[in-house]
C-alpha cells in the first residue's frame, strides 16, 4: 500500500497501471465481492485489500494489548450477573483493581424536568486515581456523555452500549425500569473499566472523579460549543458528499470489499436479526409468566369460593388448592421478574452490543472513505507537482508544501483507518468471548429460575395432594 | 396436543356443544381418548411449517417414553398409560411410575369404544349401570325421502349407536350370562325426540342436557368436523343418560337404544300408566265447563305447552301474576324449607361453578400460551444456534452455539411438557364445565316443580271460585221456594265440575309431590356425585401438576447444571 502510494514521479504511469491491474484482478477474483467498485472515468480509488490479521487467540491478544497484570484479572470479563453491582474488589491487596458500582437511584426534580440520579462508587488502587474510594452523583445524560466521548475518541472499539432511553413516558419512573437501567448502567461503566484501552481514558476518570459542578461545566462546555456544531457540520458534509456523488454520477461511495470484512458484516447483521427475534420472544415469555400468575391467582380465588359451597372437609381441600394457587401466583410473578432481569435484559444487551458493533462499521467506512479520498487527492497533487517541476514553474514551491501537508494528512488518515481495523479485529474476539460468558450466565440463571419455579409448583401441589389423600381416607372415598 | 379446536373453544363464549366436544373431564381414559380423537387432525393442519411446534400426529407423545425412560413397554401403550389419568384407586404418590405397570389395562380400550374399566367414581357409577359400552360411530349421510324440494337440502346424518349391556337387564334378556349387543341407526332428530320424551316423563329429575342443535355450527364448520363434533357430543350425552340411575333404566332410553328401524317412542306410555292411580278426566276443566269429554288424562300433570292449550297458559300465567303481585297468599305455597335452602345453595353453587370454570379456562389459556411461547423461544434459539454454527470463526462462538442449543432443546422439551400438562389440565378441569352443564338440568327440574305447583295453585283457586259460585247459587235458589230449576241444574253442573276439578287437583298434587320427591332424591344423588367428581378432579389436577412440574424441573435443572461453570466464583 504505502509502497504503491509513495512511488516517485518516474513511477507515475507504472504505479497507475499497477493500481488498475491490482484493482481489476482483485475485483475479478471469484470471491465474495458483493459490492464491486466501479471506477468512474477520470478518477480512481485505491481499493484497499484489507486483510485482517488472522483470528487472534486470547494469548496473542493479551500480548498485543495488555500491558499490566491487571488486565489478566479482567479476563474473562467481569460483566454479567446483576449481583456484580455490589461486588467487592477482587484483589484486596496488591494487584491493581478498578471496580465501580452504580447504586441508589433517586428521583430528582418534578414533572418533565424529573430525572433519576445514581450514586457512582469507584474503588480502586490505581495510582492514576485520586484515592481508593470516590463517590459521585451522576445522571443518565452523564453516562451518555461518557459514551459519546469514548465513541468519538476510540473509533473501532466496540463501545459498551447504554440502555436505551425510555420511549414510554409512563414507564420512566417505574421501579422496574429504574432497576433495569441501574443494572445496565452498572454493566456499562464496568465494561469500560475492564476494557484494556477504554479504562485508560481521561474521560472515564473525569466521569468517575469530578464533582457534580465540574462535570456539569465540562459537559455544557463541550456540548454547547463544540460538539453539536461539529456534528452538524459533519452531517452537512455527509449529505453534501452524497449529493455530489449522485450528481457526478458516482454510483456509490467507496466501500471495502475485503471478504473477511464482508463476512463479519454479514454475520453481525444476521446476528442482530436473530437476537432481536429471540429477545422479542423473551419479552413475551416474561409477559406469559405474569399472565399465568395472574390467572392462577384468580383461579385460586374462584376455587376457594366454589369450595365454600361444598362446605365440609372437601371444601377445605378446595380452600387448600385455592391458597396454593395464590401462592404459586406469587412465585410466577417472581420468576417473571427474574426472567426479565437475568434473561431478557442480557439478550437485549446482546442486541445493543451488536448495534454498537454496527456503529463501528460506519466509523470504519468513514475512515476508509477519507483514506481513499486523501490518497487519491495526494496522487493528483503529486502528478501536478511533477508537472510543475518539469515546467520549472514558480508555483512549484507552493505546490510542494501543499503536497507535503496533504501527504501527511493522507498518511494520518491511513493510519487511523488501519488502527480501526486493528482494533476491530481485537474487539471481535473480545466480544465473542464476553458474550459466550454472558449468555452462558444468562442461560444458567434462566434454567435455574425455571427449575426452581417448577420445583416450587411441584412442592405446592404435592402438599395439596397429601390433604386430598387424607380427605379420601377420612371420607371413605376410593 | 391442545388443538386449536380447544383454543377456539375457549376463546369464544363457551357454548354447550363446544364444551361438550372438549369432552375432557371425563375421568375415563377411553372417553377422553375418543373425545380427543377429533383433535389431532386439526392440530396438524394448524401447525404446518413449524416442525418444532407441531405435535406428533397422535396423542402418544414420544417424549413421555423417552424422557422418563420407562423401559420395556411398547411406546404406544406406555404413552397411553402416561396420558391416561392414573386410576384413582391405585394412585400412589408418583403416579406415572406406578402406573406403568398398568400400561396394558388401558390399551384394550384403544378401539375408541367407551369401555369403562378404570375405577374413577364416574366409571364406578357406570359399572353400577347396566351398560358396558355405548358408542356412537359411523356417521352416514342420507337423503330425506319426503319433501326434499330443495336439492341437497334434504340430507341428514345418521349415526350407528352400538350398545352392549349386561344381559340380565336387557329387555329381551332371558337369563343368559353373555352380554347382549344392540346396534341401531339414529339421526339427531331422534335424539331430540328422546330428550323431549324424557323431559315429559321424568319431571323433577336432573336429566342430563342434550347437545345443542347448533344450527350455526352446522353452517360454519366443515361438514366432517361438525359431524365428528356432534358424534362425540352424542356419545357423551348417551353415556350420561345411561349413568343416570333412573333414566338409564327407562323404557324410553331402552327403546331408543334397541328398537330396530325408525324410532317409535310414541306418546309417553309411562305417564299414562302412572296416571292410572288417579285416573280422572282432567285438565280441560281448567278452562271451564262442558269440555271435559275429550281430555287426555295425563295432560294436567304436564306443564302447559305453547299452542296446544293457550287458555291454560293464560290461566296459569294469571295465577303466577297473582302470586307475584297480588299480595294474596296462594292457597298452597312452597313450604319445604329444606328445599328452599337447597335451592338457594344450588344457585350459589351455579354461580361459583360458572366463575370457577371461567377462571379455569383462563388458566388453561395461560398455560397454553406459556407453552407456546416457550416453544417459540426454543425455535428462535435453534435458529440462532444454526446461524452461529454456520458463521463461527472463533471457538468461543462454537461454545456459545453449543450452550444455546442446550437451552433451545430444553425450551422445546418444556414447551411439549406444557402442552401435555395443559391437555390433562383441560381434561380434569372440565369437570367444572360438566357440572355447570348439569346445573341446567337442575334448574329445569326445579322449574318443573314450580310449574307443577302452579298447576295445583290454579286448580285450587278455581275450586274456590267454583265453590263460591255454588254457594251463591244455593243461597239464591234457597230464597225461592221449591227451587229454581235452572239454578239447581246449574248447581248440579258446577258440582260435577268441582268433582272433576277436585280429582284433577288431587292428581296435580300427587304429581307435584312426585316431582318434589324426585327433586330431593336427585339432589342427594347429585351432591354425592359432585363430591366424587370434584375429588377426582382435584386429585387428577394436582397429580398432573406435580408430575409435569417435576419433569419440567428436571429438564431445566440439567441445563442449569451444564451452565453452572459460568457463574463467577464457581469456576
Amino acid at each position: 500500500m504505502s509502497a504503491l502510494g509513495g512511488g516517485g514521479g518516474a513511477l507515475r504511469n507504472a504505479s497507475t497501471a499497477l493500481a488498475i491491474s491490482s484493482t481489476e484482478s482483485f475485483a475479478g477474483t471469484p470471491s465474495c465481492h458483493t459490492k464491486r467498485v466501479r471506477r468512474p472515468p477520470g478518477s480512481f480509488y485505491w481499493l484497499h485489500a484489507v486483510t485482517p490479521a488472522p483470528p487472534l487467540d486470547t494469548t496473542t491478544l493479551k500480548q498485543l494489548v495488555f500491558v499490566s497484570d491487571y488486565a489478566e484479572s479482567m479476563i474473562p470479563p467481569e460483566i454479567g450477573p446483576p449481583k456484580s453491582s455490589s461486588q467487592s474488589p477482587r484483589s484486596p491487596s496488591g494487584a491493581p483493581f478498578l471496580s465501580i458500582s452504580v447504586t441508589d437511584p433517586v428521583k430528582l426534580g418534578n414533572g418533565v424536568q424529573a430525572y433519576i440520579s445514581y450514586r457512582v462508587i469507584t474503588k480502586t488502587n490505581l495510582p492514576e486515581f485520586q484515592g481508593p474510594e470516590k463517590i459521585v452523583i451522576r445522571r443518565y445524560s452523564d453516562f451518555v456523555w461518557l459514551h459519546d466521548k469514548l465513541a468519538d475518541k476510540y473509533k473501532g472499539i466496540f463501545i459498551p452500549p447504554l440502555p436505551e432511553k425510555s420511549a414510554v413516558e409512563k414507564f420512566r419512573f417505574s421501579a422496574e425500569f429504574i432497576e433495569m437501567r441501574r443494572q445496565a448502567l452498572d454493566i456499562f461503566v464496568n465494561r469500560i473499566a475492564s476494557h484494556p484501552e477504554l479504562k485508560q481514558s481521561e474521560d472515564l476518570k473525569t466521569f468517575l472523579e469530578e464533582d457534580e459542578e465540574a462535570m456539569e461545566r465540562i459537559r455544557s462546555f463541550e456540548t454547547g460549543i463544540f460538539k453539536k456544531p461539529a456534528d452538524l457540520l459533519q452531517m452537512f458534509k455527509d449529505v453534501q458528499t452524497k449529493v455530489t456523488d449522485v450528481v457526478l454520477g458516482k454510483e456509490k461511495p467507496v466501500e471495502e470489499t475485503d471478504p473477511e470484512y464482508e463476512k463479519l458484516k454479514h454475520y453481525i447483521f444476521g446476528l442482530e436479526d436473530h437476537l432481536t427475534e429471540t429477545q422479542k420472544q423473551a419479552v413475551r415469555l416474561v409477559k406469559r409468566h405474569r399472565e399465568l400468575g395472574q390467572s392462577l391467582s384468580e383461579f385460586g380465588k374462584a376455587i376457594k369460593l366454589l369450595g365454600a359451597c361444598e362446605g365440609d372437609s372437601l371444601g377445605k381441600v378446595f380452600a387448600e388448592l385455592g391458597s396454593k394457587s395464590e401462592l404459586l401466583s406469587i412465585k410466577l410473578q417472581k420468576e417473571a421478574h427474574n426472567l426479565l432481569m437475568n434473561f431478557e435484559e442480557p439478550l437485549k444487551d446482546y442486541v445493543r452490543c451488536v448495534q454498537s458493533i454496527k456503529d463501528s462499521f460506519s466509523h470504519r467506512a468513514n475512515a476508509f472513505r477519507l483514506h481513499c479520498e486523501l490518497t487519491e487527492t495526494t496522487k493528483l497533487k503529486e502528478i501536478n507537482l511533477e508537472k510543475l517541476n518539469l515546467m520549472r514553474s514558480d508555483k512549484t514551491r507552493e505546490a510542494e508544501i501543499e503536497y507535503r501537508e496533504l501527504k501527511a494528512e493522507s498518511e494520518e488518515a491511513t493510519r487511523r483507518f488501519e488502527t480501526i481495523i486493528k482494533r476491530m479485529n481485537e474487539e471481535i474476539v473480545r466480544f465473542q468471548e464476553q458474550k459466550t460468558a454472558e449468555m452462558g450466565l444468562a442461560f444458567h440463571l434462566f434454567a435455574k429460575g425455571q427449575a426452581k419455579l417448577a420445583n416450587d409448583i411441584a412442592d405446592a401441589w404435592r402438599s395439596v395432594l397429601t390433604k386430598i389423600e387424607a380427605y379420601s381416607l377420612s371420607s371413605g372415598h376410593d | 396436543m391442545m388443538g386449536p379446536e380447544i383454543a377456539s373453544g375457549f376463546d369464544s363464549p363457551p357454548e354447550r356443544e363446544e364444551m361438550e366436544s372438549l369432552a375432557l373431564s371425563d375421568a375415563s381414559a377411553s372417553a377422553y381418548r375418543s373425545a380427543m380423537s377429533s383433535i389431532p387432525a386439526s392440530i396438524s393442519a394448524s401447525s404446518d411449517g413449524d416442525p418444532l411446534l407441531a405435535p406428533p400426529p397422535t396423542l402418544h407423545f414420544p417424549i413421555s417414553s423417552s424422557a422418563s425412560g420407562h423401559g420395556g413397554n411398547p411406546a404406544t401403550s406406555t404413552a397411553s398409560s402416561f396420558l391416561d389419568p392414573p386410576s384413582y384407586a391405585d394412585v400412589v404418590f408418583s403416579p406415572f411410575n406406578s402406573h406403568n405397570g398398568h400400561g396394558g389395562c388401558g390399551s384394550g380400550a384403544d378401539n375408541g369404544s367407551l369401555l369403562r374399566s378404570d375405577s374413577s367414581p364416574r366409571s364406578a357409577r357406570a359399572a353400577k349401570s347396566d351398560y358396558i359400552k355405548i358408542s356412537v360411530s359411523n356417521p352416514h349421510k342420507e337423503q330425506e325421502t319426503a319433501n326434499s324440494l330443495v336439492p341437497g337440502g334434504g340430507t341428514y346424518f345418521t349415526y350407528l349407536i352400538t350398545t352392549r349391556m349386561r344381559s340380565g337387564f336387557a329387555s329381551n334378556g332371558d337369563g343368559e350370562s353373555e352380554p347382549v349387543e344392540f346396534g341401531v341407526r339414529r339421526r339427531f332428530r331422534d335424539v331430540v325426540t328422546l330428550s323431549d320424551r324424557l323431559a315429559e316423563a321424568y319431571r323433577g329429575f336432573f336429566i342430563p342436557p342434550r347437545p345443542d342443535k347448533s344450527v350455526v355450527e352446522s353452517q360454519v364448520l366443515q361438514k366432517n368436523e361438525f359431524v365428528e363434533q356432534r358424534r362425540s357430543a352424542l356419545e357423551k350425552y348417551l353415556w350420561r343418560l345411561a349413568e343416570h340411575p333412573v333414566i338409564g333404566k327407562s323404557d324410553e332410553f331402552r327403546v331408543f337404544l334397541q328398537a330396530k328401524g325408525k324410532l317409535p317412542l310414541p306418546t309417553t306410555t309411562d305417564v299414562a300408566s302412572r296416571m292410572l292411580d288417579g285416573a280422572v278426566r282432567l285438565p280441560k276443566q281448567l278452562f271451564g265447563e262442558g269440555a271435559a269429554a275429550q281430555v287426555v288424562p295425563q295432560e294436567v300433570v304436564q306443564p302447559a305447552k305453547g299452542g296446544r292449550d293457550l287458555l291454560r297458559i293464560f290461566k296459569e300465567l294469571k295465577q303466577a301474576v297473582t302470586n307475584e303481585w297480588g299480595g294474596v297468599k296462594p292457597l298452597l305455597v312452597e313450604e319445604d324449607k329444606e328445599f328452599l335452602e337447597k335451592k338457594e345453595k344450588m344457585q350459589d353453587l351455579e354461580q361459583q361453578l360458572s366463575s370457577a370454570s371461567q377462571q379455569a379456562e383462563v388458566l388453561v389459556n395461560g398455560q397454553q400460551s406459556i407453552g407456546e411461547t416457550m416453544g417459540e423461544i426454543g425455535l428462535a434459539f435453534i435458529k440462532l444456534t444454526k446461524f452461529e454454527t454456520e458463521e463461527a470463526v472463533y471457538s468461543s462462538q462454537r461454545i456459545r452455539a453449543a450452550d444455546t442449543k442446550n437451552v433451545a432443546t430444553a425450551a422445546v422439551k418444556a414447551s411439549r411438557l406444557y402442552r401435555e400438562l395443559n391437555a390433562q389440565t383441560v381434561k380434569h378441569l372440565d369437570t367444572l364445565h360438566e357440572h355447570l352443564g348439569l346445573m341446567l338440568a337442575v334448574n329445569s327440574a326445579f322449574s318443573e316443580r314450580t310449574s307443577a305447583l302452579l298447576t295445583v295453585q290454579t286448580l285450587m283457586s278455581d275450586l274456590t271460585t267454583l265453590n263460591t259460585r255454588v254457594d251463591k247459587l244455593e243461597a239464591a235458589s234457597s230464597k225461592i221456594f221449591g227451587g229454581d230449576r235452572s239454578r239447581l241444574h246449574k248447581i248440579e253442573e258446577l258440582r260435577e265440575t268441582i268433582r272433576v276439578t277436585e280429582d284433577a287437583k288431587g292428581c296435580a298434587i300427587r304429581e307435584y309431590e312426585r316431582i318434589k320427591e324426585n327433586n330431593r332424591n336427585e339432589l342427594n344423588r347429585l351432591d354425592q356425585e359432585r363430591k366424587d367428581d370434584f375429588l377426582s378432579m382435584l386429585k387428577g389436577f394436582v397429580i398432573n401438576q406435580v408430575a409435569y412440574s417435576e419433569k419440567l424441573a428436571n429438564v431445566w435443572a440439567t441445563v442449569a447444571e451444564d451452565t453452572s461453570t459460568y457463574v463467577r466464583g464457581n469456576s
